[in-house]
């Protein structure tokens, strides 16, 4: 049957401003965004939402979201998130981070708001590296992979052991809901997509601390083709870093 | 029951760290955000009952850097924010005060100055008025140094904290030492309490963009015409605060032919100092400066024009003095007597550096330590 007018059936999210982002091809930071900004949009929030960019590739998210934003020092997004959450609580308030700045420099103010269990959500995107200062190796860089500052490839002897994330803070009694997902194929972005919609949904109820890590691809900081990046995440970066839910104190 | 308790002139006798944190409360703070260190602690405990009381957030951080971060949020979404240290703490803080300054945000934090350098000891000391004045952090910024001398001024400088604050988007602190902090004396505020519902609202702070553009916070400025705009913006308002804001007392300094600059501590010993000198009949005044950024340069400057000679007294090595030197600009000679590492000098001992000083004999310009003469 023919349509009579033509109708749009794929759009931008209104949570998304109409600037272009500046991401390599095949980088995870994209899509997580846009999942973000969908979850704001259905969930009826923008007007009522702060989000916080870090210090790494994804700085410039203030500009890409089009809801209040505050762009903060790195690795010191939890703190601030802490400080917004606590004067204003109507707001929904989420951090947007990187592993480095979420795992290495800002570890303390991640843990610390997580066990004071702190009612924003934190989307964390472990891509294994720090890709914007060029690909240095990052806390969660795999044993054996090479950085430009681990060239013989990561040496636990030498460089110590990645840090599982969502492992640590569900040692913790504090957070609220954990859960590890990966943005490397389709139905992995769906679910991706599920676990962030619950971690906004379960701040509205003001049921405390959330975080989403999402597994997420760079392959300019991996040295590879987008298509062999999605497959690392599927085949090296998961068996290490497992999917699913860390903690939920939502199913009692 | 703190605010039946301390209204407007009620005299009441607290120590310094109190009177601070009540003065706060008083001019609308409403988060604290803090990591315990002597000799301020009882600031935050003070403050962990008191916000609790007027509906406002007490939170013990996990780091200093985490406590500025805090309030670099609490500030974003308008909230009179404090945050209180000494001086290792502070150097913690000096990332977040770079970002809130280039951020245009207006905070309140105080250092409660401890013997350094490194972990140094708990005694009073003046050894931080570098790190006051000169930012501390990186980058181009300026923040409005207050420096209080009694536990009155403890109490009343959070609201001129706040109000200056807020006029000029800037980050304003208090510095003062570990004896003003700690000691007692009675106090009365001289200032109504502030009623947080008619601070008039601010046009850049984020609550959410509903019927509004949205709003952005943000520090980073990649491109370098838009960054120096920025600094320039920045230069512009500083010199603005400079031309408005320098605050300073004078005593004694009509007929003196010594000048004493001192602040804080150091400026009550000093007083001491020159009441024992004039019964002597050796002419001695005092200047104060209270705000020691912006500082009191042309009075500086013209005091060194007037009177021969102008000794420092500082509990720092050689700090203070510096800026001195600077407006002074080879006019006067230059005497300085310091005391570093916790160490407060005693009204006999300055009056002794008075009378060496007065009996000293170097050329306009010159600078003399006493302690080595
Ligand atoms: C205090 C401080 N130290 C170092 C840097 C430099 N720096 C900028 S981004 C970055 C790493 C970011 O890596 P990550 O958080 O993993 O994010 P990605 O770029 O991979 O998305 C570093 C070290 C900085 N901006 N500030
Ligand atoms: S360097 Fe990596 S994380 Fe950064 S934009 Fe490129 S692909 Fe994405």
């Amino acid at each position: 049957m023919p349509f009579k007018e033509t109708m749009k059936i794929f759009k931008k999210p209104d949570c998304l401003t109409k600037i272009p982002m500046r991401y390599c091809p095949g980088c995870g930071h994209g899509i997580v965004h846009r999942l973000i900004a969908e979850v704001i949009d259905e969930l009826g929030i923008r007007e009522n939402t702060v989000g916080i960019a870090p210090v790494g590739c994804s700085v410039f998210i203030d500009e890409y979201f089009d809801c209040d934003m505050i762009q903060t020092a790195h690795g010191r997004a939890p703190a601030v998130a802490t400080g917004i959450k606590r004067c204003l609580p109507n707001l929904v308030v989420f951090s947007y981070q990187g592993d480095g700045d979420l795992a290495a420099i800002g570890t303390a103010e991640t843990v610390h708001a997580a066990t004071r269990s702190e009612n924003f959500t934190t989307i964390f995107v472990n891509n294994a590296i720090y890709g914007m200062t060029g690909g240095q190796q990052a806390p969660t860089t795999l044993p054996t992979q090479k950085t430009t500052t681990t060239p013989y490839g990561r040496d636990t002897k030498i460089h110590g052991f990645p840090v599982k994330v969502c492992e640590m803070l569900a040692s913790l009694d504090g957070p609220t809901y954990l859960e590890r997902v990966t943005v490397s194929k389709v139905a992995g972005v769906l679910k991706t997509k599920r676990a962030i919609k619950k971690a906004f949904q379960l701040q509205l109820d003001g049921l405390g601390f959330s975080l989403v890590e999402v597994l997420s691809p760079c392959p300019t900081g991996w040295g590879i083709t987008p298509q062999k990046a999605c497959e690392y995440v599927d085949e090296v970066m998961t068996p290490y870093y497992p999917l699913g839910v860390f903690k939920d104190l939502t199913k009692k | 029951m703190g605010i039946e308790k301390y209204k407007k002139g009620t005299k009441v006798l607290i120590k310094g760290n109190e009177a601070m944190a009540e003065g706060a409360v008083r001019a609308g703070c409403r988060f604290f955000g803090g990591y315990p260190i002597t000799p301020q602690n009882e600031v935050p405990e003070y403050l962990s009952w008191r916000l609790f009381e007027v509906g406002g957030t007490f939170i013990q951080a996990e780091s200093e850097v985490a406590a500025i971060n805090m309030l670099y949020g609490a500030s974003a979404c308008g909230t009179r924010s404090m945050t209180s240290s000494s001086g290792c703490g502070i150097s913690l803080k000096q990332e977040g005060i770079s970002y809130i300054a280039s951020a245009e945000l207006p905070i309140f934090y105080a250092n409660m100055i401890r013997g350094g350098p490194g972990l140094g000891n708990i005694a009073p000391c003046q050894g931080d008025y570098f790190q006051a004045t000169r930012g501390g952090g990186h980058g181009d910024y300026r923040v409005i140094v207050l420096a209080p001398n009694s536990v009155q001024e403890m109490g009343n400088f959070p609201k001129l904290v706040y109000d200056l604050a807020d006029k000029y988007r800037i980050p304003a602190m208090i510095l003062a030492d570990g004896l003003l902090g700690q000691m007692m004396e009675p106090v009365s505020f001289d200032f109504d309490w502030v009623d947080i519902s008619k601070i008039p609202s601010k046009d850049y702070i984020l609550n959410g963009c509903k019927g509004r553009e949205r709003r952005v916070i943000n520090t980073l400025h990649m491109d370098v015409d838009v960054l120096e705009k920025h600094n320039w913006h920045l230069f512009e308002k500083y010199n603005k605060i400079a031309a408005n804001e320098i605050r300073f007392e004078e005593r004694y300094t009509d007929d003196a032919e010594l000048i004493i600059v001192a602040y804080g501590t150091a400026a009550r010993i000093a007083v001491d100092a020159i009441v024992k000198a004039r019964k002597e009949g050796i002419k001695v005044g005092l200047l104060r400066p209270i705000t020691l950024w912006p500082f009191p340069e042309d009075v500086v400057a013209k005091l060194a024009e007037r009177v021969g000679k102008i000794l420092v007294v500082e509990m720092s090595l050689g700090q203070l003095v510096e800026d001195v030197r600077m407006f002074a600009n080879g006019k006067s000679e230059i005497y300085f007597y310091g005391r570093p590492g916790g160490v407060v000098p005693n009204p006999e001992e300055v009056l002794g550096v008075i009378k060496r000083a007065m009996k000293s004999n170097i050329k306009a310009g010159e600078f003399c330590h006493l302690k080595k003469l």
